[in-house]
């Protein structure tokens, strides 16, 4: 039994990891077929480093994705804190599902709901030139807010308030016992909030590709717009680097994790 | 008690706090108007545009034009529920198999099963693509073996192992972790108590595991009726799905009206499904002694 669990796990992810393994063996093929390899090149990874649209869709990607990810944190954040003070359930309640939304509805819908109102936005004020950075901003923020409050909220519930208060019997003014006390107990879920956020807004293709123009493009429109009519051997090149970039941070996120893990559990024994 | 009386200005703590509590309730509302912004206002907008016609006269036109789409509805629902449930019979022991390795085994199972998910949707299709297309590795060893190649690229198939191979990972870790917080004293206690390994199966470790089976359900279903990008490159653009026709629809000013109108039923319907999904498991669950 043991064994053909193990089988039976080895054959899965071996079914998962053909197509990603497969693709990053022939981003380094000569012929440009995905038939046979026939030599090992640079040359796509070459084409790739000397595309500019390429850069240019990994800088927008990562000024969109910092900026939502900051404003989306702020506002959830406080957003979080203002809920979980509020003792009205009648607007309180109404606020935490129209919050949920865009987590629950499929990305497509959320996407084109946002284009409906941006199209109205701009057919009102005459304009044409709406969609854009301004947009794409909108949106992520509008999508990663239900995730920060996810992350942060429960943080603002656990806290024991008796524990600020202790602080300021003990002569802190409310705002030092804040600062001093509560925000460090919610500071994990403002950073997990963030983590979250960036990498959300960071993958994000299907909302995106309703609210963005050509003009600004983020790297996974530059990857669907590469790969809508015919194959492309950079976008090859590129989606290894990506996966290799994902490895490297997993594995380097895992191991911190454990290193922490084993020392805290080294101090605890000492 | 000498302190108090240095400070006597001080409003007294009760009404000191009160005033603090409705500062930090205002710091909501920042969020509010946001939410009211850009989620209610674009729910009411796919609203407006459903139930109106392009000159903004109520119509429901919409809607009953949607009839001609019957085909593509069905062949989508049909599509998720067939990736969904072969997600869950993968992923189900999977997830129970990977529970039950030495704790750094599942460490690296977890990475390794995450590593996809944190891969972007678009990369994995096209990886499988490139796979399995006409011109792929796998038709050219076949070829070389003097096989027929398979065409799964552009058929029914390859749509559907599309879906599956995109979310199974959304299926797993859910399960997965449903399972490792299932304490394992129960199982013995099952064991012991007389109950053979399906018995135990399905008397102790399915029921509750459920909440896991349930949001990785939600999690497979819900992309896979939506989606675009797969049937796109794994249907060659011959295999027209919900997802497909929405993003067509959207591309022309003049049929934003019907895209809403379809945006809407398909939100609708999966809203029914998670419904009757939450409610058959709240019933499951109530069954476990």
């Amino acid at each position: 039994m043991k064994f053909l669990s193990k089988c039976y796990i080895s054959l899965i992810f071996f079914l998962l990891y053909i197509p990603i393994v497969v693709l990053i063996v022939f981003s380094f093929n000569e012929s440009g077929s995905l038939a046979e390899f026939s030599g090992f090149t640079l040359g796509w990874y070459e084409e790739l480093f000397h595309d500019d649209e390429a850069f240019s869709a990994l800088r927008n990607s990562l000024l969109l994705a910092i900026s939502s990810a900051f404003i989306a944190t702020v506002l959830g954040t406080f957003g979080a804190l203002g809920l979980h003070r509020m003792r009205r359930r009648y607007i309180r309640k109404p606020i935490m599902t129209l919050t949920n939304i865009p987590m629950m509805n499929p990305d497509i819908v959320t996407g084109v709901s946002m284009m409906l109102l941006f199209v109205a936005v701009a057919s009102f004020l005459g304009t044409r030139e709406l969609f854009g950075f301004g947009t794409l901003l909108i949106a992520h923020v509008t999508f990663n807010l239900p995730y920060v409050i996810l992350s942060v909220m429960p943080r603002f519930q656990q806290l024991d308030k008796s524990l600020s208060e202790a602080a300021q019997d003990l002569g802190c003014t409310p705002s030092k016992a804040f600062f001093k006390v509560e925000l460090p107990e919610i500071i994990p879920g403002i950073v997990s909030a963030l983590m979250m956020s960036f990498t959300l807004s960071l993958d994000d293709f299907v909302i995106s590709h309703f609210v963005s123009s050509p003009n600004f493009q983020t790297l996974p429109l530059y990857v669907y717009n590469q790969t809508a009519h015919n194959v492309k051997f950079s976008m090859y090149a590129l989606s290894a680097l990506i996966v290799a970039v994902i490895l490297v941070i997993l594995l380097a996120v895992n191991f911190a994790g454990s290193a922490a893990d084993r020392k805290s559990r080294k101090g605890g024994r000492s | 008690m000498k302190k108090h009386s240095l400070r006597k200005t001080d409003p007294p703590p009760a009404s000191r706090s009160a005033q603090r509590n409705i500062f930090q309730q205002l710091a909501a509302v920042p969020h509010a108007f946001w939410t009211v912004l850009f989620i209610a206002a674009p729910m009411l907008f796919v609203l407006y545009f459903a139930f109106t016609d392009g000159n903004g006269n109520f119509s429901f036109s919409n809607i009953t034009d949607l009839g001609q789409y019957t085909n593509v509805f069905i062949l989508s629902i049909a599509f998720a529920l067939i990736a969904t449930a072969i997600c869950l019979i993968i992923g189900y022991p999977l997830a129970y198999f990977m529970s039950r390795q030495s704790q750094r085994a599942q460490k690296i199972l977890m990475v390794l099963i995450m590593l996809p998910m944190w891969c972007n949707l678009l990369i994995r299709t096209y990886a499988l693509m490139a796979l399995l297309d006409n011109g792929g590795l796998l038709n050219s060893l076949l070829k070389n073996l003097g096989l027929e190649p398979l065409p799964i690229v552009g058929s029914y198939f390859g749509v559907i192992l599309g879906m599956v191979y995109d979310f199974l990972p959304y299926m797993v870790l859910p399960i997965f972790t449903a399972m490792t917080k299932l304490d394992y004293r129960y199982i013995e206690a099952s064991h012991d108590l007389g109950c053979n390994g399906l018995q135990t199966m399905t008397r102790v470790v399915m029921p509750l595991t459920l909440s896991g089976v349930v949001s990785g359900v939600t999690m497979v279903f819900v992309p896979s009726i939506s989606t675009f990008y797969i049937s796109q490159k794994l249907g060659a653009g011959k295999i027209d799905l919900v997802g497909d026709t929405i993003e067509r629809l959207f591309q022309n000013v003049s049929t934003y009206n019907v895209g809403a109108a379809m945006s809407l039923v398909m939100m609708i319907l999966i809203l029914i499904s998670l419904t009757i999904m939450n409610k058959f498991s709240d019933e499951e669950g109530g069954m476990v002694p």
